[in-house]
């Protein structure tokens, strides 16, 4: 019998670029777990180098961390992928990593991107161009993640700023997108107002945090029988009453 | 002016010779937000942009543009001009890049509208 889940399912670390220094993989399960939520996603910039500690982390605390990316298309939309295993989110990072715009960071006009262990102590620098874009056409992105077993979202579909609408005018046609999320910027009923005609796809929402306090300021509700990828999946297509509470 | 009068005097490729270069542009529009292209753009506009994706020809179809130029040399998928042949959409293409376009176009005498 399913029971519900809090899910809070894109969450900023200190890896993205954007994000304050304090998304240490320690801070954002703490603060996860204070709030009294079940399941979290870290999607950090066309990376995943962040996962680990924070999986480790929440096994500790009884939260379930589901390992993800927020990945951009060459048309700059953003792309969540979720995978079921820490592997799975690697070999994504691979195929990223080879497609990502070359360049290095320059750390002053987009900060830093640190990696992390689960003592919050620093393994290095990331200085790949994450805050760039990959060549890869979101098409060929979404069935990327399906590929590896992984979950495809469009990321924040009502912020114009990469968001899926906003830079192709409209959700192309049978691209296959397993949610679409809408970002703590837009209320539910205004979302329901503006974007009811992608209904038929299932809805998410959540914090898009990039500072400790931005977590949890959306989150999803879930219906499952356990807090786990698999049961998330299941979810998104309502099987036996599964479902995603939007 | 014609589709035919800007392809020779802007030397552009036209990447569907299916189609006839004879529509009349009334306009330009330069955009890489297609959100944008729909609110702003007028019929008749040819409109210049990077963007290659598929969707750019339901945009142009649907807001009755004259034509697409994609600059810097950007070419679009096989799909991309399936379609653009398909919704009677010409697409040419340019090694410029879009300041340089624009101003030629701008100099020919097209203007926002």
């Amino acid at each position: 019998m399913p029971v519900e889940f809090r899910a809070d399912l894109h969450i900023h670390s200190c890896l993205s670029p954007c994000a304050d220094l304090f998304m240490t993989p320690r801070n954002i399960i703490e603060k996860a777990a204070s709030l009294g939520i079940n399941l979290i996603a870290v999607c950090d910039h066309n990376s995943a180098e962040n996962i680990a500690a924070t999986l480790e982390l929440g096994r500790k605390h009884g939260i379930t961390v589901i390992p993800g990316m927020e990945i951009t298309s060459t048309e700059e939309t953003h792309i969540l992928g979720l995978f079921g295993s820490l592997e799975k989110s690697y070999e994504m990072q691979a195929v990223i990593y080879e497609h990502l715009q070359p360049g290095d960071n320059d750390e002053d006009v987009f900060g830093i991107q640190v990696v992390v262990n689960e003592e919050d102590e620093v393994l290095g620098f990331n200085k790949r161009l994450l805050i760039g874009s990959t060549d890869l056409p979101v098409n060929r992105i979404v069935d990327l993640i399906h590929g590896f077993g992984g979950l495809a979202i469009a990321g924040h579909i009502d912020r114009e700023a990469f968001g899926i609408i906003g830079q192709l005018g409209f959700i192309p046609a049978g691209i296959g997108f397993d949610a679409l999320e809408i970002s703590s910027r837009t209320p539910v009923d205004k979302a329901m107002e503006t974007f009811g005609m992608y209904r038929s796809i299932p809805w998410i929402t959540s914090s898009d945090a990039h500072e400790l306090e931005d977590i949890g300021r959306r989150t999803v509700g879930l219906h499952l029988n356990h807090a786990t990828f698999e049961e998330l999946c299941l979810a998104l297509r309502g099987v036996e009453g599964r479902e995603v509470i939007f | 002016m014609d589709l035919h009068e800007i392809v020779s005097s802007l030397s552009l490729e036209v990447t569907t010779p299916e189609l006839s270069l004879t529509r009349e542009v009334t306009g330009g529009y330069v955009s890489d937000l297609l959100s944008d292209v729909m609110g702003n753009s007028h019929a008749g506009n040819i409109w210049i942009t990077l963007q290659i994706h598929l969707n750019i020809i339901a945009v142009a179809s649907l807001k009755e543009l004259s034509g697409i130029i994609l600059v810097n040399n950007r070419k679009p998928d096989a799909d991309t001009l399936k379609k653009a042949v398909a919704e009677n959409i010409p697409v040419m293409t340019s090694s410029l890049p879009t300041f340089e376009l624009v101003g030629r176009l701008y100099a020919l005498g097209l203007r926002c509208r």
